[in-house]
């Protein structure tokens, strides 16, 4: 019987021939994750531990960019924990403020995210790294603390649903609008504890910020990770960036799937999910006139070069509605400097928008645009739970780039083709 | 270990955050977690939850992020146990990981009403409520997760294994 890719990764790592869904195993790690929320519990944890050395300085990546730059005294001193521990372990890879960017947005672009990898991240969406076929998931602290002092962890080998995108794709339809049309159509539970594989001749064709904003939320329908085998595409992508060896795999012809399922996706419109659950979707078309108050453009979903410039080109040449504040979020230092360049902050600000530093800020209702009592925004981030992005009360929208930039300059929910 | 507690109830796929919001993430300190604990799927929750009570829920739940945070905020504010027919993946091994015992039962999480008196069997995930005298079982948890329950956590195993490798 053969193996699906996901299963042949974790075999490798195990130093197994052959690995079967259910079986539990002990894997080898290749890059262990935490931010500045998660990393300082699992700090607590390695210290008490009683470990003096992390495994390897170079296979730790510790990223803050949920409350960064500081956004008040108890968040500073978080943050303190995770440079001291940093400094303290010799962490080659801590990326300070000034040098960091949304983590899922800087491990693939930095060349530490790689084809064939284990990777386990402190961090729910380390799951995006599936888009360069590698298994990544996410963990808790404890589990984190575990991985720092062993460069191991456990798993249980997931079953596999095997998702095939045939079609062409539509005007402004991008990977935000597969994977929530996906989760709209199997639930938020959908793929519990299970491996999500995305294939087919539109996956080909997405790029690489677009694959990685479908890997990013295979947690929101329950999936323990997400995965594209790799193509040219991914190669290209990361062979400029590796600086160490990688190996690509895929899925045999015979492998085993818990079930596949096809889309057609000339038949999927631009998506909204209504609160409070990424399954409430609708397609665009069928949304009434819901008036908004804020659009949030950023985040480790949406936030890469691509986002950027499909908002620029629905922005150009309008004005954000008077009533409207549309705040935009560059991933990574590098995405923000080639925005610059190519003149996309330039039509941002024009176009009367706030533009931030990386940070992940709003989308989980941190800083940098929280929402009062009653308030609705539409957000290209990927959960829309109660109080997720401030007042309990208030409400969030998910949408890829294009709706939310032309719902910003419309102030109500809007199709980009009412705007270009 | 045998945990009896008064129920209070919840519904599908309450997230992590509804269980401890982003807002107070800003510390790690169990007991300033305690204090928000569940609140905004219940506001009034965090003051009227007493030590040893239980808390059953819908599917799926502790869906969304991977906060550890999450069952560090419920076993901080001393419920004894949660019981649901399903946990997302994260919440379950985080679950473990920290040592709030969780129980997978889809019969039991249906029929218990809040305020029902229940007793739970860790051992054997026999689920006992008092209240209506009915009896439901867990799915039992697989020996590996057994073992680092047995251990006091994954830390004191990893301990273990840190030490035995010298
Ligand atoms: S951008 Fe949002 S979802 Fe992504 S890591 Fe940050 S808080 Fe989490």
């Amino acid at each position: 019987m053969g193996m699906t890719i996901t299963e042949k990764i974790l075999a490798e790592h195990a130093g197994l021939e052959y690995v079967e869904p259910g079986q539990l195993i002990n894997a080898r790690l290749d890059v262990v994750l935490g931010n500045d929320i998660t990393a300082p519990v699992a700090i607590r944890e390695f210290e008490k531990l009683g470990a003096r050395k992390v495994f390897d300085p170079e296979r730790i990546v510790l990223v803050p960019d949920h409350f960064v730059p500081n956004k008040d005294i108890q968040s500073a001193e978080q943050a303190k924990i995770v440079r001291e521990f940093a400094k303290k372990h010799g962490i080659v890879n801590y990326f300070e403020v000034g040098r960091m960017g949304i983590e899922h947005c800087l491990l693939p672009e930095q060349g530490l995210a790689l084809p064939g990898d284990v990777i386990i991240g402190a961090d729910s969406h380390t799951c995006t790294y599936g888009a360069l076929g590698a298994f990544a998931t996410g963990v808790g602290s404890t589990d984190m603390a575990a991985g720092m002092a062993t460069g191991e962890a456990w798993f249980k080998v997931p079953e596999t649903i095997k998702f095939v995108y045939y079609g062409k794709l539509r005007p402004w339809v991008g990977g935000k609008d597969l994977i929530l049309h996906t989760i709209g159509d199997i639930g938020v539970d959908g793929a519990r504890y299970m491996a999500m594989e995305f294939t087919g001749e539109a996956i080909a064709e997405l790029s690489m910020d677009g694959r990685m904003t479908m890997a990013n939320m295979a947690i929101e329908a329950g999936g323990k990770n997400g995965i594209i085998p790799p193509d040219e595409k991914t190669i290209d992508y990361v062979k400029r960036r590796a600086k160490r060896d990688y190996k690509i795999f895929k899925s045999d012809d015979d492998a085993r799937y818990a079930r596949v399922i096809e889309y057609d996706v000339s038949k999927i419109e631009p998506v909204v999910a209504f609160p409070h659950l990424p399954e409430n979707t609708k397609p665009i078309s069928q949304v009434a006139n819901i008036p908004i108050d804020q659009v949030v453009i950023g985040s480790c979903t949406n936030g890469r070069l691509e986002d950027l410039r499909v908002a620029a080109k629905v922005l150009k040449g309008h004005k954000v509605h008077n009533e409207i504040r549309l705040i935009i979020i560059p991933g990574t230092q590098e995405i923000y400097r080639q925005a610059v360049a190519e003149g996309l902050v330039d039509i941002f600000i024009e176009a009367g928008a706030v533009v931030s530093t990386p940070t992940c800020g709003p989308c989980l209702g941190g800083h940098m645009g929280i929402l009062a009592k009653g308030e609705r925004a539409v957000s290209t981030t990927n959960r829309n739970f109660v109080g997720r992005m401030g007042h309990p009360e208030s409400e969030v929208y998910l949408s890829g780039p294009a709706v939310a930039a032309a719902s910003a300059v419309l102030g109500r929910i809007a199709s980009p083709e009412e705007v270009c | 270990m045998e945990f009896i507690g008064r129920v209070w109830k919840f519904g599908d796929d309450i997230d992590t955050d509804a269980i401890i919001p982003a807002r107070y993430l800003n510390t790690s300190e169990p007991e300033e977690l305690a204090k928000h604990c569940m609140e905004d799927a219940d506001a009034t929750f965090p003051q009227k939850v007493q030590p040893g009570d239980i808390i059953v829920a819908g599917k799926n739940f502790g869906c969304g992020s991977s906060r550890e945070h999450a069952p560090i905020a419920i076993k901080a504010a001393k419920v004894s146990c949660v019981i649901a027919p399903s946990f997302a993946r994260i919440f379950y091994r985080n679950a473990i990981n920290i040592g709030l015992p969780i129980f997978e039962c889809e019969e039991a999480a249906r029929e218990i009403q809040e305020g029902d008196e229940v007793k739970v069997d860790a051992v054997s995930g026999e689920i006992t409520n008092l209240t209506t005298g009915k009896k439901y079982r867990a799915v039992p948890f697989p020996e590996f997760m057994q073992e680092i329950i047995n251990a006091g956590g994954l830390m004191k195993y990893v301990a273990k294994k840190v030490k035995d490798n010298g």
